[in-house]
C-alpha cells in the first residue's frame, strides 16, 4: 500500500513539477494555435487534469511538456470538429502535428504570450490579472484574493481584457525591435508590481499575497531566460531574488515590521542572495545600466552587509544618485535622502526632505514624514519628531505600518 | 482592421495660431496623408469645422432637440479624423503618433466595429 502512496505522491510531484514549469508554454502553443484564449486555457487545464489520470498507470512521460502539449492540442482539435464554426481553426490546428508542437523552433511562444499580455492598449490591472491567469496559471479566485476584489469583478476583469485583445486588434507577438525597450519596460514593470504586491503583505488576511512574490520570481527567472541579451530583465530578476532573501525577516513573529537595521541578517536567504548577486554580476557585465540593475546593485550592498554598521551607505547613497538621473520621480528622491543622510549625516539629509516637502509633490505620503521623523530623530530633536511620526501614523495606511510608528513615537518620548 | 483616428485637440489654441503657423501644421498634415496614402492605409480623412458651428441633435418622446455646440465641453474636441485599413493595432498605434496633432492633442484610436 505504502508503494502505491508513494508512487502517487510521486505522480503528483511531478504533475505540479509539470505545471510550474510548462503551465505557461502549453498556454502559449495553443494560443498561437488556435487564437482563442479561454479555449487555450480549457484545454490546458484538461491537459493537466489527464496526466493526473494517466501518469499513475503509463508513467510519466519522458517530456512532460511535450505530452501536455500534445494532449491539450488533441483536445482543442475535438471541441473545434465539434463546434461547426471552427471548420477554419480546425484547418490551423490540424496542421500542426507531431511531438515538436510545444517548440516552432523561431520564437518560444511564452514571450508572444508575455508581450501580448503585457501590452500597454490594456490597463495595468488588466495586464497583471492576465499574466498571472494565462502565464502563472493561477485560478480566477485565486488572482481576486491576492488583489481584495470580488472573485466576480476578476472575471468581469479578465473577460473585458481578452475580449480587447480580439477587438482592438492587439497583435500575438513579440514586438519588432523599434517597439521592443517600450515594451519590454512594460513587462518588467508588471512583474515588478507584482512582486510588490506581495511582498507589501504583512498580516494574516493578506498572507495569500505573499505567493505573489514566488509567482513574480518564477516569471522574472522565465523572462530572464528568454531574454538573455536584456540585462534590465536580469537585473530585474536579481532585484527580486536580493529583496525576497529578506522577506522573512522583515517581519516579527507578530507580524510587525523590522526596519532593515534591526533585521536579524542571520535569517536572510543565503541561498536566494548567492543567486541574486550572480545575476546581478551578469547583467552588469554588458555595461548597459538601467533601474532595475542599479536597484539590484542597491539591494546587494544591504545584502553584503553582516550587520547594519557594516553597511556602505557611501555607495549607496552613489547609486541613488544614479537612480535619481534614471527615474526622477519624487520616491526615488526620498529614498535617496534616507541614503544620504546615512552617508553625509542626518542634516544633510533633512535638507534634502525639507526640498521634497516645499515641492508639495508627496504631499500626504506616510514615508516623507516618516523619513523625516527619523532624520529629526537621529538629530536629537525629539519634540518635532514626536510630531512627523504622529503625521505619519495619521497617514499611514496598513496596521503593520501603524504600530511601528507608533512603537517610534514610544521610543522619542521615552529616550529624554 | 479597419481604424479611426480621432484627433482631439483645443481647439481655441489651433484659432490662436498665426496664419504662418496654420500653413505649416497644414503642410504637415498634407504630408503625413501623402506618405499613408502612398502606403496605402489611409481610407480617408477629414478636417472639422469647430465646435462652435456644431449642433447637437436628440429625439425625445418623438420630438427632435435640436441646440447649439458640442455633445461634452470638454477640454480637448474632435478637431478631424482618419479612417486607416491596417495590419493591428500596433501599426495604428503607428500611424496614430505620427499625425501632427499627436504631438500636443492627443489620438483616440478605436476599432471599427465590423458587421
Amino acid at each position: 500500500m505504502t508503494g502505491h502512496a508513494d508512487l502517487r505522491a510521486d505522480v503528483e510531484g511531478a504533475v505540479v513539477a509539470a505545471f510550474h514549469s510548462d503551465w505557461a508554454r502549453v498556454v502559449a502553443t495553443l494560443i498561437r494555435v488556435t487564437g482563442d484564449w479561454d479555449l487555450a486555457e480549457e484545454c490546458a487545464q484538461d491537459a493537466f487534469a489527464r496526466a493526473l489520470e494517466r501518469w499513475p498507470r503509463d508513467g510519466v512521460p519522458r517530456n512532460p511538456g511535450a505530452w501536455l502539449t500534445t494532449t491539450a492540442r488533441n483536445r482543442a482539435l475535438d471541441r473545434l470538429r465539434r463546434a461547426a464554426t471552427g471548420a477554419a481553426k480546425l484547418q490551423e490546428v490540424a496542421v500542426i502535428s507531431g511531438p515538436d508542437v510545444s517548440d516552432d523552433g523561431v520564437e518560444d511562444d511564452r514571450l508572444r504570450l508575455i508581450f501580448t499580455c503585457c501590452h500597454p492598449a490594456l490597463s495595468r490591472d488588466a495586464q497583471v490579472a492576465l499574466t498571472l491567469r494565462t502565464l502563472a496559471g493561477l485560478t480566477t479566485a485565486e488572482i481576486a484574493r491576492a488583489f481584495l476584489v470580488p472573485e466576480s469583478t476578476m472575471a468581469q476583469r479578465l473577460v473585458r481584457a481578452k475580449h480587447k485583445i480580439r477587438n482592438a486588434g492587439i497583435p500575438y507577438r513579440v514586438p519588432p525591435a523599434y517597439q521592443l525597450p517600450e515594451r519590454t519596460g512594460a513587462v518588467l514593470a508588471v512583474l515588478y508590481l507584482l512582486f510588490n504586491e506581495g511582498y507589501s503583505a504583512t498580516t494574516g488576511a493578506e498572507l495569500v499575497r505573499g505567493g505573489l512574490c514566488a509567482e513574480a520570481i518564477r516569471l522574472a527567472r522565465t523572462l530572464g531566460g528568454l531574454m538573455p541579451d536584456e540585462p534590465e530583465a536580469i537585473g530585474l530578476l536579481a532585484l527580486l531574488l536580493l529583496t525576497d532573501a529578506r522577506r522573512v525577516a522583515r517581519l516579527d513573529d507578530a507580524g510587525d515590521i523590522v526596519p532593515l537595521e534591526e533585521q536579524d541578517r542571520t535569517r536572510w536567504d543565503a541561498d536566494s542572495i548567492a543567486e541574486g548577486l550572480e545575476h546581478l554580476d551578469a547583467a552588469l557585465r554588458r555595461g548597459q545600466p538601467g533601474p532595475y540593475q542599479v536597484q539590484a546593485a542597491i539591494a546587494a550592498c544591504h545584502a553584503a552587509a553582516h550587520d547594519a554598521s557594516a553597511t556602505d551607505w557611501v555607495e549607496i547613497a552613489a547609486l541613488y544618485n544614479e537612480l535619481v538621473r534614471m527615474v526622477p520621480t519624487p520616491v526615488v528622491e526620498l529614498n535617496r535622502a534616507v541614503a544620504v543622510g546615512m552617508a553625509d549625516g542626518p542634516e544633510t539629509g533633512l535638507r534634502l526632505v525639507d526640498g521634497l516637502e516645499r515641492s508639495g509633490a508627496l504631499a500626504g505620503y506616510h514615508l516623507l514624514s516618516a523619513t523625516r521623523a527619523d532624520l529629526l530623530r537621529r538629530l536629537g530633536r525629539r519634540v518635532e519628531a514626536a510630531v512627523a511620526y504622529r503625521v505619519a501614523l495619521s497617514l499611514a495606511a496598513t496596521d503593520a505600518e501603524r504600530r511601528y510608528l507608533t512603537r517610534r513615537i514610544a521610543q522619542t518620548s521615552e529616550t529624554g | 482592421m479597419r481604424y479611426i483616428l480621432l484627433i482631439c485637440e483645443d481647439e481655441t489654441a489651433a484659432q490662436a495660431a498665426s496664419p504662418a503657423e496654420g500653413e505649416a501644421m497644414m503642410a504637415e498634415y498634407m504630408k503625413f496623408g501623402d506618405e499613408m496614402g502612398k502606403r496605402g492605409v489611409l481610407k480617408s480623412g477629414e478636417r472639422l469645422r469647430p465646435t462652435t458651428d456644431a449642433t447637437t441633435v436628440q429625439v425625445r418622446n418623438d420630438k427632435v432637440l435640436t441646440s447649439d455646440g458640442p455633445f461634452a465641453e470638454t477640454k480637448e474636441q474632435i478637431g478631424g479624423f482618419y479612417l486607416v485599413d491596417c495590419k493591428d493595432v500596433d501599426e495604428a498605434i503607428e500611424i496614430a503618433a505620427k499625425i501632427p496633432g499627436a504631438r500636443f492633442g492627443t489620438i483616440e484610436v478605436r476599432p471599427i466595429w465590423e458587421m
